[in-house]
């Protein structure tokens, strides 16, 4: 018998009549993370479920109410999120130039507590890990960020963010793909295109991939 | 002879959709499709259509079409004023269209999108599944843009006889009550926040679009900060840090981190596709039972013409 793992704290939420939110922890963690990436493709291969898409360390089921209630949909992801996941391989590497001269760049610097040259030093040390793609096409929730620099996101989200920024809020990282409305601090911007819309996926980067960002000048 | 529509006039924003390519919000991209999944599949059943065939969706004014060949169409969702030739011509029924003829619309009396089905089908440039027009990617449907002036939008052949004579009532747009379930992380609202998201309306603000609706009305505090990022379904409530309630419509973001305060039942968003800038609406809280209730008895509607 492989050993069950904690199931007790997965939260489970209505999203409507037809779909619902797994929450498997509130923390930002890379096994979890690979549980929630595991958990999703288990429900994308029953009938009843029609997407299934992983968050940070969440699932959002949307499933056919015609075919199962919501208390038995959820019984299931219990039972399914209990099953051991896949060992994991290394995600592909991406490496990513910046050019560090967001429009937020200082007063996000000021904000931390910290120099400009401190703040690209931190950005661009890890090696983050795509823990989920979306929001946008292409767009990667990249993680977990150091310490130093989680900041929450504008209380008001810009109504236009260029297309490359590079951008920081909470403990996540990432790069806009497309020119949309956007909430996250701007601090750089980068040539490579994350949105791929002729490729299928169309996104260059997959959920588990791993990036590292690293400074050019302009 | 191929039969076409010209566009004369393209109206205010009139996208192709149909009924948008879910299976690929793993990728970051919306679901899409038409905004009013109730009246866009009435009018293509009302033509003989499969419910998913590609329609027209007009929003708040309507474009001005030449007609080349004989068609059927047939026009619901919000009443744009219809006009065949100049004269009014009915909606949420089947009409019948010579060559030369032209259809426009006179002027918005009541809701924000109306839907134009052709029998046989619209045709659009099909991406990632759908012919559905997504204008921020510039894919889909007519090159991935709006309608201009001078587009020549082809159809296919009718599969089926249309239901000539035959209606379907549309549902009760004129009453703004998006019925509700609360949301994962409604115990973050401040008490008098709770009470406030469904005792006071709201505000379609003129930042609304397909992405999504920002509302505008009473500040709704909440208790703590944000949320791991997560999987998002058209309707969900989000709240930022503002204040103000963000209503996800067909091309929302797949994904985000505010917390989610309701989520509007399937059966209430057609109301919802077709509130405009500047409508008041409110929320009503109801339960999942309601809520199935409210969606087979849509279903019902939709299917007893046929």
């Amino acid at each position: 018998m492989p050993p069950r793992r904690s199931t007790s704290r997965i939260r489970i939420h209505p999203l409507g009549e037809a779909a619902l939110l797994a929450e498997l922890s509130s923390r930002l963690d890379t096994a979890i993370n690979t549980r929630a990436i595991a958990l999703a493709a288990a429900l994308k291969k029953r009938r009843d479920v029609r997407q299934a898409i992983a968050g940070a360390a969440s699932v959002t089921v949307q499933f056919d109410p015609d075919q199962i209630t919501h208390e038995a949909m959820a019984a299931s992801i219990r039972r399914l999120a209990g099953k051991r996941p896949p060992i994991e391989e290394p995600g592909r590497l991406h490496r990513i130039p910046v050019v560090y001269d967001g429009p937020d760049l200082e007063a996000t610097a000021t904000a931390l507590n910290i120099s400009v040259q401190r703040l690209i030093e931190l950005h661009a040390r890890p090696i983050y890990r795509a823990f989920l793609v979306g929001f946008v096409p292409g767009w990667a929730y990249l993680g977990p960020l150091p310490d130093e620099l989680v900041l929450p996101r504008r209380s008001e989200p810009r109504t236009q963010v260029a297309a490359g920024s590079v951008a920081i809020a909470g403990q996540m990282t990432g790069v806009y793909p497309l020119t949309t409305p956007g909430g996250w601090h701007l601090i750089g911007r980068t040539s490579v295109k994350l949105f791929l819309p002729d490729s299928d996926p169309p996104s260059l980067f997959r959920a588990g991939d791993r990036v590292k960002f690293f400074p050019v000048g302009q | 002879m191929t039969e076409v529509l010209r566009v004369v006039r393209p109206g205010l924003f009139t996208t192709i959709q149909d009924l948008g390519r879910p299976h690929v919000i793993a990728s970051g991209v919306p679901p899409g499709g038409a905004m009013d999944r109730f009246a866009h599949s009435a009018a293509n059943m009302l033509v003989g259509n499969d419910r998913g065939a590609a329609t027209l969706e007009c929003t708040l004014t309507g474009p001005t079409l030449g007609i080349e060949g004989p068609f059927v169409i047939a026009v619901t969702g919000a009443d744009l004023g219809v006009r065949v030739n100049g004269d009014p011509a009915p909606s949420w029924t089947a009409i019948e269209l010579r060559q030369a003829d032209e259809l426009s619309f006179a002027g918005r009396r009541a809701g924000a999108r109306a839907y134009i089905a052709v029998a046989g089908g619209i045709l659009g440039d099909r991406w990632l599944g759908s012919m559905s027009t997504y204008v921020t990617a510039a894919r889909g449907g007519m090159h991935g843009r709006p309608l201009v002036a001078g587009d020549v939008i082809v159809c296919g052949e009718p599969q089926s006889p249309p239901v000539i004579g035959d209606s379907i009532a549309p549902p009760p747009y004129a009453d703004h009550t998006l019925k509700v379930i609360e949301g994962p992380h409604f115990d973050r609202l401040a008490p008098a926040a709770r009470e406030a998201l469904f005792s006071s309306g709201f505000r379609v603000s003129s930042r609304s679009d397909r992405m999504g609706y920002r509302l505008e009305g009473p500040n709704l505090e909440t208790t703590a900060g944000e949320v791991l990022s997560f999987g998002l379904v058209a309707g969900v409530v989000q709240l930022p840090p503002g204040g103000w309630p963000i209503l996800l419509m067909a091309d929302h973001q797949t994904a985000g981190g505010y917390p989610v305060v309701a989520t509007v039942i399937s059966a209430s968003m057609p109301i919802a596709a077709q509130l405009a800038p500047g409508d008041d609406m409110r929320f009503e809280r109801t339960s999942i039972e309601a809520a199935l209730e409210a969606r087979a008895a849509q279903r019902a509607a939709l299917a007893s013409t046929i």
